[in-house]
């Protein structure tokens, strides 16, 4: 049906701010400055910036209306294999705005934030603790960020061996994230593809062969990409150390396993935990995030600068120009790094203690795993046999139908569910990856399972393609026209009219 | 554990229907010796929200907070005033609970927000093209002299002494372990650096500061020129975004890529993070932009809509080929500027420059003229340089220990260099007072006697 407005009830179509604004409203009220003779070197600002003029009330409906074009995490079931889109406590929220946390300058004399440094050496010890690892560097800012610091110090490693020009290597499966080989190309290394066996595991004989002289590190992560255990994994690790190389594990994954297993006990170098993911701080609409990387005893003496240290005089952080230990490859991030993610993680590990987090690994198991089995009859699980925290399907229940892996995630829209990972990890054909993580009640997945298989029932009828093919019809918008988007870049808003150009 | 939906009578009945009798079966594929048989050791168990307060609580009594104490530092992280709006906004929970918008249909809100972020950001810049938002300001800058290296062909970058000394450090890390050069000049205390001959046909870019770390003000078009004329391009960084309300911006002054700090907008300071890198630069080198885009497009009824583009250059596409690794970003910070940003328009924000600009005019005054103390700035926006006489970290720790928190000791950034000893770096916003700046003065005045 069509509207006046095009509006639809609690759906208000919402224009750009720039379209919206007026001269001389504004939403804040400040002084009046002081008439002073400015000192800019004869840079003052001339022209208009540009910037729309809006009043408190027009901002608030403004953003308030576009949120309400969002689906979240506080809203349902948001399967995003990979990007465990489990519960955000508020609490964390709370605690990270209490004023003597969240209102600390990073260059602050350290004598007067020795509260803030101590949390950071909290959250560091559950990290080395949960990890079984000796060392952790806390500044990066996300998981690759995380990657790249971690391959800095392998690097770092071969470089003190003298072995920098002929370790160029980097040896990564096929299901790896993309960060994975971007990192290490980024470093100068030749990433070379290891492939999988019939289980979803890495080849460990084909690994054995490429193992050489000439190989820096493997990049693994595990559980793996299709939501596998590496069961070799021990073997893996104790060849790359028998050839001289190291390895980088990618906990992008660490979820599935916190307090059940010890990354450390499997021969793992070095690995960066999103704490986004497995410790709940929010993803916000693509972030921020904050990627820790623990340290093996042979890689912890090139963490990146700073790292918290307690001496004589109490808590401090180890700068550049502090006598300190080791061989810092440098700095990653100006400051502290993520203390806001810190915060949040901290309340949340604590929150949850060593019995919890425990239980949040068996009950994100046993969630993806009743996931799996619940549609295995009606769907196509891309291996056999139990999963981790994720659900990996291939396309093929879709065969024959005209229906796309895409055109079968999109009907989920309609069905009022976020769509889980779709064709990825590429080595499964339309893979549809599905996490459901610890925080989905029983009941809740009994009637996402539901839809699902009346998707995959409708889907296979033979009769549905068109239907599949027009959705969504229920969400705020339907399908883009991504092709557009890429031809004709418009990234920005113009007094020209933007939208008449785009749509040429 | 009320995080926990699965009840005692749940978890039996699920394993039951996947046909394992424990929840050990499932993790059958770990080797034995790595399984762990029960939680960790020597950890605490669960706690509830009262206990959790508490115990961050102590820890938050022990740090003396910028609320409660005279505050005057700057040094790449401003203290501004959040309207309350901003943070009702970012906790709404389908801002903050919501992902990366790889789902368009569903997530038109992030979408046209992060639209409306990067049109502000070339707005405030004077740049044509913008990206979503970068971790920070600082890994920003050395993501700007990896696209330089790209766009140039060329591996060696020329870093001002006017740069942040933390920021220089990430270059500096960055071309060690990627493999460019990155030629440093000396800390440019007084703001008179030409690095105009020091440019040559190797040079992939030039990376400048403005207002400079020491504080300084300058104007770059002649380097600008010179950046072009050898095939090299100028990268402009700024540390305070709400400099760009007083000063003739990058874009103005021929910069190729704009890399601001955005905190000071909508961000508190937290430590130190999370903040919100921007990123901008010219249309011509849009396709050589690291990190997310978002752009305009229409849905299957014609309506526009918005969506992330150009991804054939990003990680998750083009694996060891892309321009970058990054696959997060900052987008709830950005929100944060986002909303500020309109709230403040386009009087409000120049207000708050202005406002900016005098408080810090009225401080290096009252500081300068202080016996032995002298201001090295002709120029500066809202943080200036002192040189005190005497080494100038005990004097601000003599100041912590009466809860004043008077200014950055160069000396912390930047150790070993006794050139910078005794210089103080202080920042003034429109928060300081005349109750903060009293106490202030006249605690700096007795730690000099």
């Amino acid at each position: 049906m069509s509207t006046f407005t095009g509006n639809r009830a609690l759906q208000i179509e919402e224009k750009l701010i720039f379209e919206m604004g007026q001269p001389g409203r504004t939403g804040v009220d400040l002084p009046e400055p002081p008439k002073v003779k400015d000192r800019l070197n004869g840079l003052r600002r001339t022209g208009e910036i540009g910037l729309p003029g809006l009043s408190e009330p027009q901002v608030v409906q403004h953003y308030t209306r576009l949120s309400q074009k969002n689906y979240a995490i506080d809203m349902g079931v948001y399967p995003l294999g990979s990007c465990t889109m489990k519960h955000n406590p508020r609490l964390n929220e709370k605690v990270a705005r209490l004023p003597g946390i969240g209102d600390l300058h990073p260059l602050q004399p350290q004598s007067t934030v020795q509260g803030a440094l101590e949390l950071i050496d909290r959250l560091a010890h559950w990290l080395k603790t949960l990890t079984g690892m000796p060392a952790v560097a806390m500044s990066p800012a996300a998981g690759a960020h995380g990657e790249m610091c971690g391959m800095m110090t392998i690097a770092a490693a071969i470089d003190a061996k003298g072995e920098r020009t002929q370790r160029k290597v980097v040896l990564a499966p096929e299901s790896a994230h993309g960060t994975n080989p971007a990192t290490a190309a980024a470093l100068g290394f030749t990433v070379k593809p290891i492939p999988a066996n019939h289980k979803g595991r890495v080849d460990l004989t084909a690994l054995k062969a490429a193992l050489g002289p000439d190989v820096a590190a493997i990049m693994l992560t595990n559980p793996n990409t299709c939501g596998l255990f590496e069961s070799e994994i021990v073997e893996i690790a104790k060849a790359v150390h028998e050839a001289g190389a190291y390895f980088y594990c990618d906990g992008a994954n660490f979820n599935a396993i916190v307090g059940r297993v010890r990354p450390g006990d499997l021969g793992v170098d070095c690995m960066h935990i999103n704490l986004h993911k497995t410790f709940s701080t929010p993803h916000g609409g693509g972030g921020p995030g904050a990627g820790p990387v623990v340290l093996s005893a042979a890689l912890a003496p090139y963490a990146p600068y700073p790292w918290i240290v307690k001496d004589g005089q109490g808590w401090r952080a180890a700068e550049e120009g502090s006598a300190v230990d080791g061989k810092p490859i440098g700095r990653l991030k100006a400051f502290h790094g993520q203390m806001g993610m810190f915060t949040r993680a901290l309340s949340y590990i604590m929150s949850h203690g060593a019995d919890g987090l425990r239980q949040v690994a068996e009950d994100a198991v046993l969630n993806a795993n009743y996931v799996m089995t619940s549609l295995k009859d009606i769907m196509t699980p891309a291996f056999e046999g139990p999963c981790m925290h994720e659900a990996l399907f291939d396309d093929s229940f879709l065969k024959d139908t005209g229906i796309s892996t895409l055109d079968f995630a999109k009907a989920m829209i309609d069905e009022g569910y976020h769509p889980m990972t779709m064709y990825f990890p590429l080595v499964v054909h339309g893979a549809l990856l599905i996490e459901p993580t610890e925080s989905q009640a029983k009941e809740d997945l009994d009637q996402f399972i539901a839809a699902l298989r009346a998707l995959a029932e409708r889907a296979k009828s033979g009769t549905a393609a068109e239907e599949f093919k027009a959705a969504p019809r229920c969400s705020p918008r339907r399908r883009l026209d991504e092709t557009l988007a890429a031809r004709k870049p418009v990234l920005r808003w113009r007094p020209s009219n933007n939208f008449k150009q785009a749509a040429e | 554990m009320r995080y926990l939906p699965l009840t005692d009578a749940d978890r039996p009945e699920m394993l039951a229907k996947i046909g394992v009798k424990s929840i050990d079966e499932l993790f059958r594929d770990v080797p034995p010796a790595a399984r762990l048989p029960a939680k960790i050791a020597g950890l605490p168990d669960h706690q509830g929200e009262l206990e959790i307060e508490r115990a961050f609580q102590a820890l938050a009594a022990r740090n003396v907070s910028p609320s409660v104490a005279p505050f005057f530092i700057g040094a790449g992280a401003y203290r501004h005033h959040v309207p309350a709006t901003v943070d009702y906004m970012i906790q709404r929970g389908e801002f903050l609970t919501s992902y990366t918008p790889y789902q368009p249909e569903i997530t038109q809100g992030t979408l046209q927000y992060l639209f409306e972020f990067q049109t502000q950001v070339t707005l405030l810049t004077g740049m044509e093209v913008a990206n979503a938002s970068m971790y920070d300001g600082s890994t920003g800058t050395a993501e700007a002299v990896l696209m330089a290296n790209r766009v140039t062909r060329r591996e060696r970058a020329l870093i001002s002494g006017g740069l942040h000394p933390q920021y220089r450090s990430i270059i500096e890390t960055t071309a060690k372990w990627e493999g460019f050069h990155a030629v440093v000049a000396q800390p440019d205390t007084h703001g008179l650096e030409d690095l105009i001959g020091s440019i040559d046909k190797e040079t992939s870019c030039v990376v400048v500061q403005n207002p400079s770390f020491f504080g300084h003000v300058r104007d770059f078009s002649k380097l600008a020129e010179a950046c072009h004329a050898a095939g090299a391009l100028l990268i402009v960084v700024v540390t305070e975004v709400v400099s760009l309300g007083l000063i003739r911006p990058p874009g103005e002054m021929g910069a190729d890529i704009v890399v601001c700090e955005g905190q000071s907008l909508g961000n508190g300071l937290g430590f130190g993070g999370p903040y919100v890198g921007l990123f901008a630069t010219r249309e011509k080198y849009m396709r050589q932009m690291p990190g997310r885009l978002c752009g305009e497009t229409v849905d299957a009824d014609g309506k526009r809509g918005f969506v992330l583009t150009l991804s054939t250059r990003e990680q998750h596409i083009r694996r060891e080929k892309a321009t970058s690794n990054i696959c997060t970003n900052a987008g709830l910070c950005a929100l944060a500027f986002t909303v500020h940003l309109t709230l403040l328009g386009e009087a409000g924000f120049r207000r708050l420059a202005e406002l900016n600009h005098a408080k810090a005019l009225e401080l290096a005054d009252r500081v300068a003229a202080l016996p032995g103390v002298k201001l090295l700035n002709d120029s500066f926006f809202n943080e200036f340089t002192v040189a005190l006489p005497r080494p100038a970290a005990p004097v601000v720790e003599a100041l912590a220990q009466k809860h004043i928190l008077g200014g950055l000791p160069v000396s912390r950034l930047i150790p070993g260099d006794k050139s910078v000893e005794n210089l103080l770096l202080l920042a003034a916003t429109e928060t300081a007072t005349e109750a903060g700046m009293a106490p202030l003065v006249a605690a700096l005045k007795e730690a000099l006697q």
